[in-house]
């Protein structure tokens, strides 16, 4: 294997946990500062590569669509939080799942009878179609890379929020205790429609991104929120910097492992079950690597102690 | 007169009892809610369309969501409280594996409009069990074919790690007389294929073959145009139905792929099969609404041949169904002895016609075309 086969895989992977991690950032946030599980964070993914799809078709303009993958998300999350969300804080975890398992359905429901069931086109502009040439010869997709850079300024930009803003250090206080924060007398039911609303916009704007260079179809944001999940229990509930790790991690590690797992079984076995072997264990490596995780940090590699 | 109505009376009860005698109650479990719900409407409306004209057939229908579980309720329910006569509908292998060797067995009919596998051809094969479709291998051995003859050498082959993707495999690898570079199973439902492109680009490969049902094959059909690969590609018809197309754009213009049906297929039964297809539903129709349609006009003709009451006599009136009145809209299509069908293959090129994407017929493919399982089957 060439030095740039494996730098281009390395990418993948980065950019793979970029995209994860703009899921796992609202999962974490919302589940750290408001204790809420949300199976329907998933259907925020749904929604924003729906919203995309809707405004490129009518529009022609992928930028704009972008914009509409945020907002409507967001706004969607606000109603959801106000009608329903809102009731299941003080609830334990087990009616917040079957109340957001129900919210799944509906969304899904809903999405396909307005759009139809079969999958919706989205593609990505002219102008970031193809390759772009990285030093030392590597040929790597100008789309991707682009994910990759917008994963960056997230971060950066959820860094910012968390340790420079009073909005972020509200949040941080409503992590450490809720009950501290209202008796403070801090708007507590406006913080956390903010966070549910930015959680879903994230959410929101992962789905649009992978919706242009996957299929925009209903159920797509379940198989992702499941690897968010992992992501977060990996990282440590409520930590955006063990979301941000978590999330690189498992790209990374899904992805090298999908490359060199049948490799090395063709070592040492025979090659229709080496192939079949190895895809089997790539595709098991993010919750092997939880396993781990939970063995050695129960709560996560940067999670409250 | 006392004799007038006593007659009257007679033929009455006879026309009465002539009419609810042959109801055919036909369950119809599919796929209608969440991923690959589109599959299952087609099947659906195919049906429908089919028998629209046939007051004697009460169709019920069944969402099995895509999940075994629930299509076997669906068919425990159909048969024990609605009495359904015969099930249809189902897309899936791994829930035709559930559900038809249990409604087989309680003397019921099962008509696969798609899922074909191995299993069912084979070993596990039913004297009540017909396949209006395929069997899974058919198209991915038409591809293997289509490939040795346009001159390819070296394949880099890819499906997802299930059972239908290694028949697939092992049916493009039947046909296919070049070498494989590399052979890949993803995980399935994957829809990010970053590594597995970069590894095509890094081979020798001439050629890629992928089976990747759904949303997966829009995802990897997008991606491979987007990396600008310079391979040609070679897929199943699945990957480039109408639906599938509309969501994959441009990317797919050129790719060949193999189908036992197309629209442009000239016959009468299948331009009238498109035109009634399109203004009763506003869309084209996809090889699933043809198979779909197919399998409700199988049933029509066996109920005008046989009585549903006589189990023995409308299973003959099945079997024989293409020379007694039914005709496919493929044209040419007969039943092998493990009740598969025996039918032309042929190789698609997808193009733009006024402004759609849609596919052409190229060339003929694979002629007469059973399946290998046959000698497997003991009924």
């Amino acid at each position: 294997m060439s030095l740039q086969l494996f730098i281009e895989q390395l990418l993948n992977g980065i950019q793979f946990g970029f995209m994860l991690f703009l899921m796992s950032a609202g999962l974490t946030l919302i589940f750290g500062v408001m204790g809420l599980i949300n199976l329907a964070h998933g259907s925020f993914f749904m929604i924003g590569a729906f919203s995309a799809s809707f405004v490129a078709g009518l529009t022609g303009n992928f930028f704009l669509a972008i914009l509409a993958s945020l907002i409507l998300p967001a706004l969607i999350g606000i109603m959801v939080e106000f009608s329903v969300i809102r009731k299941l804080y003080e609830r334990d975890h087990l009616d917040q799942v079957l109340a957001t398992f129900a919210l799944i359905l509906i969304f899904s429901e809903a999405t396909r009878y307005i759009f139809g069931a079969f999958p919706l086109f989205l593609d990505i502009p002219n102008l970031l179609q193809g390759n772009i040439l990285l030093p030392g010869e590597i040929v790597y997709s100008k789309y991707r890379l682009i994910i990759i850079i917008i994963g960056l300024f997230i971060a950066l930009g959820l860094y910012f929020l968390i340790n420079r803003t009073l909005l972020g250090i509200q949040i941080k206080a409503g992590q450490n205790d809720r009950q501290m924060i209202r008796v403070l007398g801090i708007n507590i039911s406006r913080l956390y429609t903010i966070v549910f609303a930015m959680g879903a916009a994230l959410a929101g704007l992962a789905g649009a991104l992978i919706g242009a260079i996957q299929s925009v179809e209903v159920g797509m944001g379940e198989p992702v929120l499941i690897l968010a999940f992992v992501v977060i229990v990996i990282g440590g509930i409520g930590s955006i910097k063990g979301a941000l790790i978590g999330a690189l991690l498992i790209g990374v590690l899904d992805t090298m492992a999908r490359l060199f797992l049948p490799i090395f079984f063709e070592l040492i076995m025979e090659t229709s079950q080496a192939l079949s072997l190895g895809s089997s264990l790539a595709s098991m490596s993010a919750y092997v690597l939880m396993a781990l995780v939970l063995i050695f940090r129960p709560t996560g590699l940067f999670g409250k102690k | 007169m006392f004799k007038k109505s006593i007659s009257t009376l007679i033929v009455f009860l006879l026309a009465i009892s002539y009419v609810y005698a042959d109801k055919v109650k036909v369950g119809m479990i599919t796929t209608l809610s969440g991923g690959g719900s589109g599959l299952g409407i087609d099947i659906r409306d195919g049906f429908a369309l089919a028998v629209k004209d046939e007051p004697n057939i009460e169709i019920i229908s069944g969402d099995d969501q895509r999940k075994p579980d629930i299509a076997v309720q669906l068919a425990d329910k159909m048969i024990q409280s609605d009495k359904v006569d015969i099930i249809t509908g189902i897309v899936w292998s791994n829930l035709a594996m559930a559900v038809v060797p249990a409604v087989v067995n309680q003397g019921k009919f099962y008509l696969s409009p798609n899922a074909g596998p191995s299993l069912l051809a084979g070993k596990k094969c039913h004297k009540n069990y017909f396949n209006i479709a395929w069997q899974n291998d058919n198209l991915h051995e038409a591809a293997g074919g289509y490939a040795s003859s346009a001159g390819f050498k070296n394949s880099f082959i890819i499906a997802p790690n299930y059972p239908a993707g290694k028949d697939a495999l092992t049916g493009y690898k039947r046909y296919f007389k070049g070498s494989i570079e590399n052979e890949v199973y993803t995980k399935l439902g994957q829809t990010d294929y970053a590594a597995e492109i970069a590894k095509i680009r890094a081979s020798n490969a001439d050629s890629v073959y992928f089976f990747l049902p759904g949303g997966m094959g829009i995802a990897f059909i997008k991606q491979f145009s987007q990396a600008q690969v310079d391979l040609p590609l070679v897929g199943p018809a699945f990957s480039f139905d109408q639906g599938i197309l509309k969501a994959v754009g441009k990317a797919a213009l050129g790719v060949k792929n193999t189908s036992q049906w197309s629209k442009d297929i000239e016959n009468v039964e299948n331009e009238k099969f498109v035109k009634d297809f399109r203004s009763a539903y506003g869309r084209l129709p996809s090889l699933y609404a043809s198979q779909g349609y197919d399998t409700g006009k199988i049933i029509v003709s066996a109920m005008a041949n046989a009585s549903i009451k006589n189990t023995d006599a409308f299973r003959e009136a099945l079997k024989n169904a293409p020379s007694q009145g039914f005709k496919s809209t493929r044209g040419k299509f007969s039943f092998s002895s493990n009740h598969h069908p025996i039918q032309d293959i042929y190789v698609r090129e997808v193009i733009e016609e006024n402004g759609t994407l849609t596919n052409k017929l190229i060339s003929p493919g694979l002629k007469d075309h059973s399946n290998v399982y046959v000698d497997q089957c003991k009924m």
